[in-house]
């Protein structure tokens, strides 16, 4: 993506998307690189013990997801500064997870360019599982 | 809001409100961003090759996004794992436990703060900044807000991270 700057941003946009579909050896490979080894995410046996109907998505690796969302759109002159969300809603393995973001907020403080955002994830339904927020700053062309 | 029949935070609780517990030391490596930025499906040069991030002005591969390092596992002590699901340690009636959610706030500007790459060594450092009690769909809880905040080996903050934690 070329490089965006905070005047091509304004309230109300949405991010370009970026959809997810986790299989189940990517929750492994999550496991080992969070080192969250909690068995309901990779044991479908434990998982429905547990009372789950199967294996469910770690809810940080979403939000990781949703890192990604902003680090992608900000480019190599943005900052993340903030960013995070909610596991409201479990996801499971091999269904799409679509991660989308929206423009609340932006404002200049200090010589530097700030966006604020929604952030979520949500179900093939539309059914937002993970809602979040995020600040971001931007270069600007000036 | 429907009142609490009884409330469960008890007197050490309330006097553990603001105060930090012991430190937790973080190792940010190659490897381990490398693995992070895979597991997510990253696919940014800089949190796989050096060459790449430095080219870019980072100091190293850089620690993707949610990325704090890792714990030093020890066989047969705690991991010690910063944040919200680390050192509870308080007893409270109930038996179930959810993470509610984290947000990661970071400090990538000079000379206060850096950005987060291999090579760091980090130190978290927790507090419990709140307890609420609610009655919920799922019968009273207990949610427990925590802060850690993260300094590298130069001293300056990096990160901080808001966890929140729900019992039931």
């Amino acid at each position: 993506m070329a490089q965006v700057h905070f005047e091509d941003v304004k309230e109300g946009d949405e991010i370009p998307q970026l959809k997810k579909n986790c299989s189940t050896q990517q929750l492994v490979l999550w496991a080992a690189g969070s080192g969250d080894f909690y068995q309901i995410h990779y044991d479908k046996d434990f998982a429905q013990a547990t009372g789950l109907k199967g294996l469910i998505v770690h809810g940080a690796l979403k939000n990781a997801f949703l890192g990604q969302l902003l680090h992608d759109w900000i480019g190599e002159a943005g900052q993340v500064r903030r960013f995070g969300c909610s596991y409201r809603g479990m996801d499971e393995p091999n269904q799409d997870i679509l991660c989308r973001g929206v423009v609340t907020k932006k404002y200049s403080e200090g010589g530097k360019h700030f966006v604020e955002l929604d952030v979520w994830t949500e179900k093939p339904d539309g059914k937002k599982t993970s809602p979040g927020t995020a600040l971001v700053t931007l270069p600007s062309k000036n | 809001m429907a009142e609490v029949a009884k409330s469960v935070i008890t007197d050490e609780m309330h006097a553990a409100i603001g105060k930090e517990g012991p430190p937790t030391v973080l190792e940010v490596e190659k490897t381990n961003c490398r693995m992070f930025a895979r597991a997510v499906g990253h696919t940014d040069a800089i949190f796989f090759d050096e060459a790449a991030a430095k080219a870019r002005g980072y100091r190293g591969i850089v620690a993707p996004p949610g990325f704090l390092g890792t714990p030093i596992f020890r066989p047969g002590g705690a991991a010690g794992v910063p944040g919200e699901m680390g050192g509870r340690g308080f007893s409270v009636p109930y038996k179930r436990v959810l993470n509610g959610g984290t947000d990661y706030e970071y400090f990538p500007d000079a000379p206060d703060g850096d950005v987060i790459c291999a090579g760091d060594a980090i130190t978290a450092r927790t507090k419990i900044v709140s307890f609420e009690e609610t009655e919920g769909s799922l019968g009273p809880m207990l949610i427990t807000k925590r802060e850690t905040v993260y300094t590298n080996q130069h001293g300056k903050i990096v990160a901080k991270m808001y966890g929140t934690v729900i019992q039931y």
